[in-house]
């Protein structure tokens, strides 16, 4: 046992690393991503409404793996490759970006009208309402559906180890192909993973009850 | 001009037939995963403790680990125990497993969502603990659920992709190993991502036209 965990956990631990990045800088872009196409959407301007909608539809109406095959295998064809954890991180980003867009609209669409009305009742600007009246209230509704777009982001970075990036997945296929230790590796594996999603959901819950508390507050 | 007409029409054809492949194990792998769902969703209201939460903690595990690794470990793993698969089934036990534990919380919310009232009517009727379930519960609790269903397999038919990974022949695997042979993996992949837009895209169609339909009748 401990002899196993010699051999295998450094490795393990340095993939984890690299799942960890992915999960990190795809999930900050796809928050970037996911809050302006979710706002793009709602957008009277259709220039704005357009392209939000067909990344939205896209990225949601095509598989992870093959966006990542797409954009490592034949976005090199129009003179633009990238290395595969870059290659990783933005795929990750714009597919989690296109679902989080979605959290992000309709949570916006679920605020009651009335407070919008409100809002231009007070003599408040439209961009005064969104941010001091609407987001506010939108936010606590966003937060559960996020947290579980925060675990597929995390059980999606798995798929970049088919692109030749050493991350937890890649690691431990490399392990079992130089050991054949398969049962225990895969299952220490898995483990990892299963920890990794735990810690994410706690903390996810912990946000989500600070918020609630500070609103009681308000 | 990067994109090459002549080659495309060479490659659409492989690539299509292989689409029959995906079609076959997001179909099977999703009635796999209808019934089994069911199963967890039942067990974990199990009377007896232990059942239930081996169901609740089985369910939670399968859902929060990457599916690329629990297919690696049955592709692997199974052999071992003389239990010789081939990819495509390996590959179908292993989406359907995955989504079960998905379709298990549907079930959950719709076995919830019928009214106690059902329940102790059927007691009243001196029904038996099986026909009630097949009788009065399950026929309320599965019909609201079909939408969400639904957007399961959609989820499913995008994640068999993943399969590629042990060796089936499905649309991304046969467009990879074309684009290998003539280095061009442009038309290939971005064919695959066609594909999977339209047919993902008129699957959500009809989804949300049954889910109005649903609405309106009741």
């Amino acid at each position: 046992m401990i002899e196993f965990l010699q051999t295998h956990l450094p490795a393990l631990v340095g993939g984890l690393r690299v799942t960890l990045q992915l999960t990190v800088g795809g999930a900050l872009l796809a928050l970037l991503l996911a809050t302006v196409a979710g706002l793009a959407r709602r957008s009277p301007s259709r220039w704005l409404r357009w392209p939000a909608n067909v990344y939205v539809e896209a990225f949601r109406g095509t598989s992870a793996l093959v966006q990542l095959f797409w954009f490592y295998f034949a976005l090199p064809f129009f003179g633009l490759s990238m290395p595969a954890l870059v290659t990783g991180v933005l795929v990750l980003g714009l597919n989690s970006g296109a679902y989080g867009a979605e959290v992000v609209r309709s949570a916006i669409a679920n605020v009651p009208r009335g407070q919008w009305e409100a809002g231009r009742a007070l003599n408040l600007g439209e961009r005064q309402i969104l941010f001091r009246v609407i987001l506010p209230q939108a936010l606590p509704m966003m937060l559960p559906p996020a947290g579980n777009l925060l675990i597929e982001l995390l059980k999606n970075t798995a798929l970049v180890s088919l692109i030749t990036l050493s991350e937890l997945t890649f690691t431990a296929q490399v392990q079992r192909a130089a050991t054949l230790d398969t049962v225990p590796l895969f299952a220490l594996t898995l483990l990892i993973y299963f920890l990794v999603a735990q810690v994410l959901a706690v903390g996810m819950r912990s946000v989500e009850a600070r918020i609630a508390r500070r609103r009681g507050r308000a | 001009m990067i994109w090459n007409w002549d080659y495309t029409w060479q490659v659409l054809p492989d690539i299509l037939r292989a689409f029959g492949v995906t079609l076959q194990a997001t179909l099977a792998g999703f009635a796999l995963a209808a019934v089994l769902g069911l199963g967890w969703a039942t067990a974990r209201m199990s009377p007896w403790r232990w059942l239930a939460a081996s169901a609740t903690g089985i369910v939670e595990f399968v859902r929060s680990t990457p599916l690329l690794i629990q297919l690696y470990f049955l592709y692997y793993v199974l052999p071992d125990y003389g239990i010789a698969l081939s990819p495509l089934v390996t590959g179908i036990i292993a989406l359907g497993l995955h989504y079960s534990c998905y379709t298990a919380e549907v079930y959950r919310a719709g076995i919830e969502a019928v009214p106690q009232g059902q329940w102790e009517a059927a007691r009243a009727l001196n029904l038996s603990t099986r026909a009630t379930w097949t009788r009065i519960i399950l026929p309320q609790a599965i019909r609201p659920t079909l939408p969400m269903l639904g957007n399961y397999l959609i989820a499913m038919f995008k994640d068999t992709p993943l399969l590629a990974a042990i060796t089936v022949m499905e649309m991304l695997q046969t467009a990879k190993l074309t684009g290998a042979q003539s280095f061009r993996y442009l038309e290939p992949l971005t064919i695959t991502g066609v594909v999977f837009l339209v047919v993902s895209l008129l699957a959500s169609w009809t989804v949300r036209h049954l889910e109005t339909r649903h609405a309106i009748r009741r």
